[in-house]
């Protein structure tokens, strides 16, 4: 146990990727089964105990220690499962016990909600006091230490040198604490038998085109939608989805993953149902991004919000059809099934992603160029020979983004960065003139300049600072940002009433006065 | 207030003592001021007269430009208008004083900050037996227990040794803190040059002319990066994060003080390796000083009051907090 809570505070304090992964790659080589699976499921929220309640920690603190005291630390602390932990009345004396993981988890497993106090009483005593943080933080599930499970699964075959691939295939397949996939990784054995699970397979994933034109005749022309990238899998009767990351996200859409009534494996993008967009390109309309943020990242849905935002999956693919896997065949046939595989599902809920029927590249670009529907991102260029390939190889799948739109700003307000970045401003935020000729932010941005351009904005933020709220810098609105973004639409985020979609710093422009730069009007005359 | 015609006056800005006419820590220049300790939300510049230790007074000159005063030793007395009193080690840092009052009969204990674990860097805590406790409580809630420091400066080589192409870097206070983890490192037998941000060398250099040896002690604007690669560098904590750390081999960034037992604290500040180390009573340090003296009164000038005030009335001891000014401000950890 003691191991593992240091692996815990190792990642919570680690701002660095590669840190991170070194220090769970050298746990996953350097711990025994099972306990180093429990750690991975734990780490990657796939535990649940749910006999233990926030709750049950609380009231279990209120029977040691004096409810006022306890108050005033949770205050201080700001969080229920660190202060008990350090406020734990230790056994004076006693030597803590480093308990094996797997001990914990049983132990854990084992409680109902009458044996639960006792039993999280039971570990509480004999552990040390980051033990204790651990294994609370264990027991309530949702560790939230900023570690995806694509990090988790880069660690694990960095740890054993397998494919990511493969580890991402197996992954989603098996149950906590995977022994057999670290039977497989770690010891040489043989890889699981996935046959009769619905697991995630890796998406084939595009690079952006940067050529002067393609042969139609090789490469077939897809619209790129703006939703989310999602695989849907059904085999013997179970259905899951999952999201790009690999991450299952079927209790968010039940609308879906109810609807998916045939065994196979496809990839689309997920969107919601709305009237304004798409409809002109292709089958029904989907709403903007805007409208499918609200059903992210919800753990539950509600009747409301299924009925309002109702989700359908447009198909670009098809990697599984019933129980063959179709991924070695070529983008031609497999689409040529996948055409064969739409109708047969529930059509509102389900479509399929039209082919761009144009001539040649030129019309292809005239199309695109003319085409400034929200819900489009750009176009997809498929290689009609390839098969459906793990991950980013060159070659096969381009995505021809749309030019992005600009704007120029007025850099207001900056902060720090964090890791590498810690000690330069390096997240701004920019505005532009309202027609009172107020500056008002209309977003933020992070990224898009080189190395010494931020050293030249960190630098004009030293010197130019008005005004200091905590780790925020008030600048002197005096210097010109072009900032590109993908698209631009109402929000109450900001108080012109804008939010850009990827917005990044495109060019520093010293040249511009600032009077110069653009209006909130010209921005929100961009919505669409 | 109860307590409003006693002889000893708490107000915001200090504490008064009315038949001796004398101030102590005030937050403002007075005509007539004794000094707990040196840092600057206790010691201020500008007072007419001012008693202290000899270190306390050498801090302050080093810091305002003057050290005129009455130097008092440990132990040693002084009356002034019918008060005696007398300075006794609080273990804090260097130089830093309890102040004990006697009038009429009555006993007074002013901590300013103290601790009760060992220092290499100063005098150890002495328990003076009083009628009125006046204590800080800086961690005054039972969250706060400050582990043995072996184990926090063992974190430290573990880090340096786990990763020798990096630094690790160091936030320490100026005063106290940063010559209490040096002197520490010594201890544990770490004898390489130990880098330092120009702000701490000259309270180092007058902790050795105090005669505190840390050691083979460098200035980071002299080395050139390479070197301290694998080495143990000092900073202020407001440095931890600047500019200037782009000067150092990719540094891991940690930070010596009693707040780093809050993960959330570490985290605020960007930093990595947090390190409990703290010239501060823990908590229990706290409450088990106040059960070892048994006071008739506790009296709490600043910190987590609310904590500690609420201990008191669990153990049915009478106490109160004083709502002092500015305190916590420099050597907050
Ligand atoms: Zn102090
Ligand atoms: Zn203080």
């Amino acid at each position: 146990m003691q191991r593992f809570a240091a692996l815990i505070d190792r990642l919570i304090y680690t701002r660095s990727r590669n840190a991170k992964l070194h220090a769970l790659a050298t746990y996953l080589r350097e711990t025994p089964d099972p306990d180093r699976g429990w750690a991975l499921a734990a780490l990657t929220d796939s535990l649940d105990f749910p006999a233990v309640k926030s709750s049950t920690i609380r009231n279990l603190a209120g029977t040691r220690i004096d409810p006022d005291l306890f108050r005033l630390s949770r205050h201080h602390v700001g969080d229920t499962a660190e202060t008990v932990a350090l406020i734990w009345p230790g056994s004076e004396g006693v030597e803590p016990e480093d308990q094996r993981l797997s001990t914990v988890v049983d132990a854990l497993a084992a409680t109902t909600r009458t044996t639960a106090p006792d039993a999280v009483a039971d570990l509480l005593h004999r552990m040390d006091v980051d033990s204790r943080y651990a294994m609370l933080k264990l027991a309530l599930g949702g560790m939230r230490i900023g570690l995806s499970a694509r990090l988790a699964k880069t660690a694990f075959a960095q740890a054993f040198d397998v494919s990511v691939d493969a580890v991402e295939e197996y992954w989603h397949a098996l149950e906590p604490p995977y022994t057999e996939l670290f039977a497989w990784a770690a010891d040489g054995g043989p890889a699981p038998d996935l046959s009769a699970i619905p697991f995630f397979r890796p998406f084939m994933l595009s690079h952006p085109f940067e050529g002067e034109s393609l042969d139609l005749t090789e490469y077939a022309a897809e619209w790129k939608w703006d939703g989310i990238r999602v695989q849907i899998a059904r085999i013997a009767g179970e259905t899951r989805l999952y999201s790009r990351g690999g991450d299952e996200i079927s209790k968010a859409f039940p609308d879906v993953v109810a609807a998916f009534d045939v065994d196979g494996v496809v990839d689309g993008e997920l969107m919601v149902r709305g009237e304004a967009q798409g409809a002109d390109v292709a089958g029904g309309g989907a709403a903007s991004f805007n409208a499918l943020q609200k059903r992210l990242g919800r753990k539950t849905v509600s009747k409301k919000m299924l009925q309002e935002a109702p989700a359908f999956i447009r198909l670009y693919d098809l990697l599984v059809d019933g129980g063959t896997d179709r991924r070695e065949l070529p983008w031609d046939q497999r689409r040529g099934h996948l055409e064969d595989f739409v109708p047969r599902l529930t059509a509102d809920r389900f479509d399929l992603s039209q082919v761009i029927d144009v001539p040649d590249f030129e019309a292809l670009a005239e199309l695109r160029a003319s085409s400034r529907d929200a819900a489009i991102e750009g176009v997809m260029l498929k290689r009609r020979d390839s098969p459906y390939l793990s991950g980013r190889k060159v070659g096969h799948w381009y995505k021809w983004k749309r030019d992005p739109l600009t704007a120029d700003c007025v850099m207001m307000y900056a902060q720090r960065g964090n890791g590498r970045r810690a000690s330069f401003y390096s997240d701004y935020t920019f505005g532009c003139w309202s027609d009172e000729g107020q500056l008002l932010p209309v977003g933020k941005a992070y990224s898009g300049f080189t190395d010494a351009e931020l050293k030249m904005l960190d630098r004009f933020v030293r010197q130019n600072t008005l005004n200091r709220f905590g780790p925020v810098r008030e600048v002197a609105k005096t210097l010109v940002l072009e900032v590109a973004f993908d698209s631009i639409h109402d929000s109450k985020r900001h108080k012109s009433g804008l939010a850009m979609r990827f917005p990044r710093i495109h060019r520093i422009r010293q040249d511009k006065p600032p009077e110069e730069a653009d209006r909130v009007a010209t921005l929100k005359a961009m919505v669409p | 207030m109860a307590n409003s015609k006693h002889w000893i006056e708490p107000h915001p800005q200090g504490i008064y003592v009315r038949p001796a006419d004398v101030w102590i820590d005030p937050s403002g220049a007075q005509p007539r001021a004794v000094v707990t300790h040196g840092h600057a939300d206790h010691a201020r510049g500008g007072h007419g007269q001012v008693w202290a230790t000899r270190e306390t007074l050498a801090i302050m000159g080093l810091r305002y430009g003057t050290d005129a005063g009455t130097a008092l030793r440990y132990g040693e007395t002084m009356e002034e208008g019918g008060v005696t009193f007398s300075l006794h080690s609080a273990g804090h840092v260097l130089g830093s004083a309890q102040i004990l009052m006697e009038y009429q009969g009555e006993r007074v204990v002013v901590t300013g900050d103290y601790k009760r674990r060992p220092d290499p860097t100063c005098a150890p805590f002495e328990l003076v037996p009083c009628d009125i406790f006046i204590t800080e409580a800086t961690f005054g809630l039972p969250v706060f227990t400050h582990p043995p420091i072996a184990g926090e400066i063992g974190k430290l080589f573990d880090r340096l040794e786990a990763e020798p192409e990096r630094c690790v870097l160091v936030g320490a206070y100026a005063l106290g803190k940063a010559q209490r983890v040096i002197a520490e490192l010594r201890a544990a037998g770490w004898d390489e040059p130990v880098y330092l941000h120009g702000a701490l060398e000259k309270m180092c250099r007058l902790y050795e002319d105090l005669g505190v040896d840390l050691g083979m002690l460098r200035s980071v604007a002299d080395t050139p990066k390479e070197e301290m690669a694998g080495k143990i560098v000092l900073c202020p904590p407001s440095a931890l994060t600047d500019r200037w750390s782009r000067r150092l081999p990719n540094p891991v960034t940690a930070m010596a003080s009693g707040w780093m037992r809050v993960r959330g604290r570490a985290r605020q500040r960007n930093v990595e390796l947090p390190l409990i180390i703290s010239d501060h009573a823990d908590w229990n340090e706290l409450t088990s000083t106040i059960a070892d003296l048994s006071p008739r009164e506790t009296w709490i000038t600043h910190g987590s009051e609310d904590g500690l005030l609420r201990w008191c009335e669990l153990t049915q001891r009478k106490a109160r907090a004083l709502a002092m000014v500015g305190r916590g401000e420099e050597d907050d950890g």
